[in-house]
């Protein structure tokens, strides 16, 4: 991975009618990474992505790729192709045909063309069904048959429209791996749109997570779980507790909150705060730790009462209730095979939670 | 005994299928009367096309089966010119008005402009019009047209072959941007973005990907032109010249005179020449 821009957007505004789908967004993608846009739908990822590959412009703003300025250059002349979320292939052309199409658009000599597009049939282990017609193909084929029809044309860019997003659980997860393990291969920079934050940890090099418009965050997968910078992208990827509060002071590395109701907590903030401010405190339910009560507190230790438990297999699911109001998630994993019971919490059972401040956030706004 | 014994049994039937529920006075009253209505309409035609065989020079008694006014009907050069007469008009007119009603459907499914609404509606009035009044003002068009030519050029303009064709292609226009619509409208347009990511400018997108899959409806927008063309009375009628009669007019002619076998014969054919048209129309929508 080199350090040299593939894509930026500057400063890039899309308006449909009265509606802002992408609102000032600047944003610089690197050669050869996979990166990813992630939000909920609606939240302008796939009108960033659309407009890169030209099939819309932007109101304001410019996208730039390997340096040349695009405006108003159409579709067909830009230098990146697209996996449509629904492949778009063609019905009236068999597998071959569709991947051949874009080296025939591009005057490729004929003996060039078969044998790139076997190359890339192979790439995507489709050979041998170069004659079928798209509707007879699986879904996971007809996924394997889009790629190969864009990678064919090596282009620079490839760009990713949810691809994923027809395929069942099982396949999907085998074809996430299978796409990281190819953009690997081929060394293209990969630009995948994804509303589902776990694909986007598994593949990407880096993520944008994006709401409203706006791009909130840009980070690699290890950033935006482990140090999300607002409440928002902490609550799209994976999941946590949220406390509100306000700051009433520092102690060491870490800024201190109190709740409405007195409880005090202690974890990272990104910047100093000053007292006074509306926080919220964020930690994760597998970085928080269940004791059994033995007298004295611990420090950031809180009292409370086992709720609920659920056994899930590699984890068990448990909530603590504090006090009347707050109930905390915790994930605790069965690193132990057992079938004792007593192993296991139970509900009803007094227990001690505690948030070591080094795995807990404090994030404003 | 023997004879009336399989009625007893049909009676036996029925009278089971009374009591089973199976069979309804109401249910059967609806069977006989489809019958009925098919019968009012198939009748007359399955008659013509039977008395089209008789040996009866007045084709109204079947005194046996011959081929002979089929045999006439090809040595009839009236006849036969005013076949030839409809081929042309109906296969210029299709051409013609598919290719003009084919890009109005894709402009009235593509693109968002002012007056399309208004556009959009009269496009589909000439389907309901009275035909005669389009015959009518095609008429009064004409004369009009053929005025101005005069005055600016001296050239004196007759009906002729010219006229009814430009008639037909006029009512055919309607007919086909129906059919196309319908075949643009399940058209998926992501796969034109598929064609211009992969390097296709407008032009090959259209060629290899959206006529190809449009194709089907603009056959079958064609052949509804061609047959609507064929058959067409009024406007011919109207507009066709001396001497440039259509098959539909001359038959009309022929038969203010007499009803022979040959009439029969020539309408049969059109009758087997439509169906064949529609049923082909039919079968290309399916396959898409």
């Amino acid at each position: 991975m080199s350090d040299s821009i593939a894509i930026e957007l500057r400063d890039v505004v899309k308006r449909f009618g009265d509606v802002v789908a992408v609102d000032h967004v600047n944003l610089q993608i690197r050669d050869g990474e996979f990166f990813s846009l992630l939000g909920p739908s609606g939240c302008g990822k796939t009108s960033s992505l659309r407009m890169i590959a030209g099939f819309e412009l932007p109101t304001s703003g410019s996208i730039i790729i390997h340096g040349r300025e695009m405006g108003i250059t159409p579709p067909h002349q830009r230098p990146v192709n697209t996996v449509f979320q629904s492949y778009a292939l063609f019905p009236h052309m068999t597998v071959a045909q569709n991947v051949a199409f874009g080296l025939e658009m591009r005057k490729t000599p004929k003996n060039e063309i078969a044998r790139r597009v076997q190359e890339a049939l192979d790439l995507v282990r489709l050979s041998g069904l170069e004659e079928r017609r798209p509707r007879q193909l699986s879904g996971g084929q007809q996924q394997r048959v889009a790629l190969a029809r864009a990678l064919v044309n090596h282009p620079e860019v490839l760009l990713l429209d949810e691809p994923l997003g027809a395929l069942d659980q099982k396949l999907r997860k085998e074809m996430q791996l299978e796409l990281k393990s190819l953009q690997v291969r081929v060394g293209i920079t990969f630009v995948f749109v994804t509303h589902d934050q776990e694909e986007a940890l598994t593949m990407s090099d880096r993520i944008a997570v994006m709401n409203k418009g706006k791009i909130l965050q840009v980070g690699t997968p290890t950033e935006i779980y482990e140090r999300p910078n607002c409440r928002f992208v902490a609550d799209f990827i994976g999941e946590t507790n949220f406390i509100d509060g306000v700051v009433i002071g520092r102690d060491g590395n870490y800024t201190v909150l109190e709740t409405p109701e007195g409880l005090r907590f202690r974890g990272l903030a990104a910047r100093p705060l000053s007292d006074g401010t509306s926080v919220t405190y964020s930690i994760r339910p597998e970085k928080v730790r269940l004791l059994t009560p033995d007298g004295a507190l611990p420090p950031d230790g809180l009292a409370g009462t086992v709720m609920s438990v659920n056994y899930i297999g590699s984890d068990t699911r448990i909530t603590v209730r504090i006090n009347d109001r707050r109930i905390i998630d915790v994930w605790e994993q069965n690193t132990r095979s057992t079938l004792d019971r007593n192993e296991y919490w139970q509900p009803g059972e007094a227990a001690v939670i505690v948030c070591p401040p080094d795995n807990a956030l404090v994030l404003s706004e | 005994m023997i004879k009336t014994a399989p009625a007893t049994t049909t009676a036996a039937r029925m009278q089971t299928a009374f009591s089973e529920g199976r069979l309804t006075w109401s249910g059967l009253a609806l069977t006989v009367f489809s019958i009925l209505v098919y019968l009012f309409l198939y009748a007359p035609i399955i008659v013509l096309v039977v008395f089209s065989f008789t040996r009866d020079e007045f084709g109204v008694r079947w005194t046996g089966f011959t081929l002979d006014w089929y045999i006439r009907l090809f040595n009839n050069p009236r006849m036969m010119g005013a076949a030839w007469n409809t081929l042309v008009v109906a296969t210029v007119s299709t051409i013609v008005s598919t290719i003009i009603g084919t890009l109005l459907a894709m402009a009235m499914e593509r693109y968002r402009f002012r007056g399309r609404n208004a556009m959009e509606g009269l496009i589909y009035l000439p389907i309901v019009v009275p035909e005669i009044v389009m015959a009518v003002a095609l008429l009064a068009f004409s004369a009009i047209v053929f005025d101005l030519i005069k005055l600016a050029t001296g050239e004196t303009l007759r009906r002729s072959l010219t006229t009814v064709t430009i008639g037909h292609i006029a009512f055919s226009i309607s007919f086909v941007v129906v059919v196309v619509r319908t075949s643009l409208k399940n058209f998926d347009r992501r796969l034109e973005e598929a064609a211009a990511d992969l390097g296709a400018d407008s032009w090959n997108t259209f060629w290899r990907i959206t006529f190809p899959l449009i194709l089907p409806g603009i056959v079958g927008g064609a052949l509804l032109a061609f047959t609507l063309s064929l058959d067409d009375f009024i406007i011919s009628l109207f507009l066709s010249g001396p001497g440039t009669s259509l098959l539909p007019v001359e038959v009309y002619n022929r038969v203010r005179r007499a009803v022979t076998p040959e009439i029969n014969a020539i309408s049969t054919l059109m009758l087997i020449l439509s169906m064949a048209l529609v049923a082909l129309s039919q079968l290309l929508q399916r396959r898409r």
